[in-house]
């Protein structure tokens, strides 16, 4: 048992980084195609980072790179605890903790275009947390423990009587993954009304690290969805990764067919599809199990 | 191995050019050109980018401008100035708040002439840029502590071979 936690915890600390810069490859390939163009090499995203790592540092204040080492560390422990079986809700606190971190170093360099940025990822966070929340209460109610280890094990697919969660849990991961509609602290195209929002002031070294978080940070999520789909068996594990594909592959879609929303739009969505999804989910949940 | 070359951001500025030069930068973001093959990325943002283009010739009020943005880029940079304009000035010379091209204010390492520069030419402009970004990083790993030097000449050169046109 512990033997296997730490062996799910090394790959975890290992691969994650290559499947998800590989993943974000994969999104501006299939991005470009989808824009009738040929699109960078599938490697773009290591580049791009190795490229970050040999420039030269500049901060603007030093404690931002405190900050944002803070940031990197929490992000990393979520998806530790998450792979290693830990409980749920531990995962999104320090999840949470991470970006309230972010949001201090965007606001600590004192830059108009940062602080707007960190403002937008704060009405980001009240957005999507409800649903987060009401996702780790829906596993919850199913399957009778907030453990990743236990969940994962269970006898039946939650994905089913999970379904209304798993159907905001999608809108959310919109929010989480930086896509369009939602992409309104910090963006990868080139809207340029913020700058670059949040990461405006970090640049090299840091926004390389922050970068490397992010995709930390998906490969985590897509774990989320993941779970909806195991119940043990090896079947069950083989639908949750082409699940997840797929899943992506609608996040990427939905991304190159949307503009930006303000941030209303953004505010007022997910709760409504929290309120509607996830709670008539929770309700039917409370009287059928 | 140095990844700086596979991954160069480009950040436009357009000083005051006829606004020829800009539309055909954006030109080369569209699906017909598609920069993004070689990694460019057009940010908004001096902090991120790599290369440094400049429409347009440099003039009394932008002067300021052009050097805050240049001084804001982490080493290492290059500057491309794109078109006639931002090379000498162009037909904006004679004019009395003119000060003329780019190197007038900032060291410049790629001159792309033309007006307005093609699309295909720019493209090219940014690729001989990346030439110069790779030295400079070479430059900066053997700790050779003048950049502004070097890329200098190597941009003289490259005037007189390739400014004929004008
Ligand atoms: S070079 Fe020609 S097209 Fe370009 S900015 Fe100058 S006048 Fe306009």
């Amino acid at each position: 048992m512990i033997i296997k936690m730490i062996i799910s915890i090394i790959a975890y600390l290992i691969l994650a980084p290559f499947v998800g810069g590989i993943l974000a490859g994969l999104d501006r390939k299939v991005s470009a195609r989808m824009q009738g163009r040929v699109g960078p090499s599938i490697l773009q995203p290591f580049y791009d980072v190795l490229k970050l790592f040999e420039k030269e540092p500049i901060t603007v204040t030093k404690v931002q790179d405190f900050y944002v080492m803070i940031f990197v560390i929490f992000v990393i422990a979520s998806g530790v605890i998450f792979f290693a079986g830990g409980d749920l809700l531990l995962v999104i606190f320090v999840l949470t903790v991470a970006s309230a971190f972010l949001i201090i170093a965007a606001y600590s360099s004192n830059s108009p275009y940062a602080q707007v940025g960190a403002e937008r990822e704060l009405l980001q966070m009240m957005a999507y947390e409800p649903m987060v929340l009401m996702t780790c209460i829906g596993f919850y109610m199913y399957c009778g423990s907030f453990a990743v280890r236990d969940i994962i094990v269970g006898t039946s697919m939650p994905f089913l009587p999970l379904i209304g969660i798993f159907i905001g849990f999608l809108f959310i991961l919109t929010i989480k993954f930086r896509k369009s509609p939602f992409d309104l602290s910090m963006s990868h195209h080139a809207h340029q009304e913020l700058v670059k929002g949040l990461t405006t002031e970090f640049s090299g070294k840091t926004l390389g690290l922050i970068e490397i978080s992010h995709w930390y940070e998906n490969v985590m999520l897509l774990g989320f969805v993941f779970l909806f789909f195991a119940n043990g068996t090896v079947w069950g594990a083989i639908i949750g990764v082409l699940v997840c594909i797929v899943t992506y592959f609608f996040e990427v879609l939905i991304d190159n067919s949307f503009a930006r929303m303000k941030w209303q739009f953004a505010f007022k969505s997910a709760w409504i599809v929290a309120l509607v999804f996830g709670v008539i989910n929770i309700f039917v949940l409370y009287l059928i199990v | 191995m140095s990844y700086i070359a596979k991954s160069p951001w480009v950040i436009h500025y357009d000083g005051s050019s006829c606004n020829g030069c800009d539309i055909e930068v954006l030109a080369c973001l569209t699906p017909m050109y598609d920069v993004e093959r070689f990694g460019i990325i057009n940010t908004g943002n001096p902090k991120h980018a790599d290369v440094f283009l400049v429409t347009g010739s440099v003039n009394e009020q932008n002067k300021e401008v052009v050097k805050q943005i240049y001084e804001q880029m982490p080493e290492p940079k290059v500057v491309v100035a794109v078109g006639i304009c931002a090379c000498s000035g162009g037909v904006f010379k004679q004019c009395y708040n003119i000060l003329g091209g780019v190197d007038t204010v900032i060291p410049v390492d790629v001159y792309v002439p033309g007006c307005a520069a093609r699309p295909e030419a720019i493209i090219d402009g940014v690729v001989k840029g990346l030439a110069v970004l790779q030295e400079k990083r070479d430059n900066m790993v053997k700790g050779i502590d003048a950049p502004a030097e070097e890329p200098e000449a190597a941009a003289e050169e490259e005037k007189t071979e390739e400014g004929g046109e004008n």
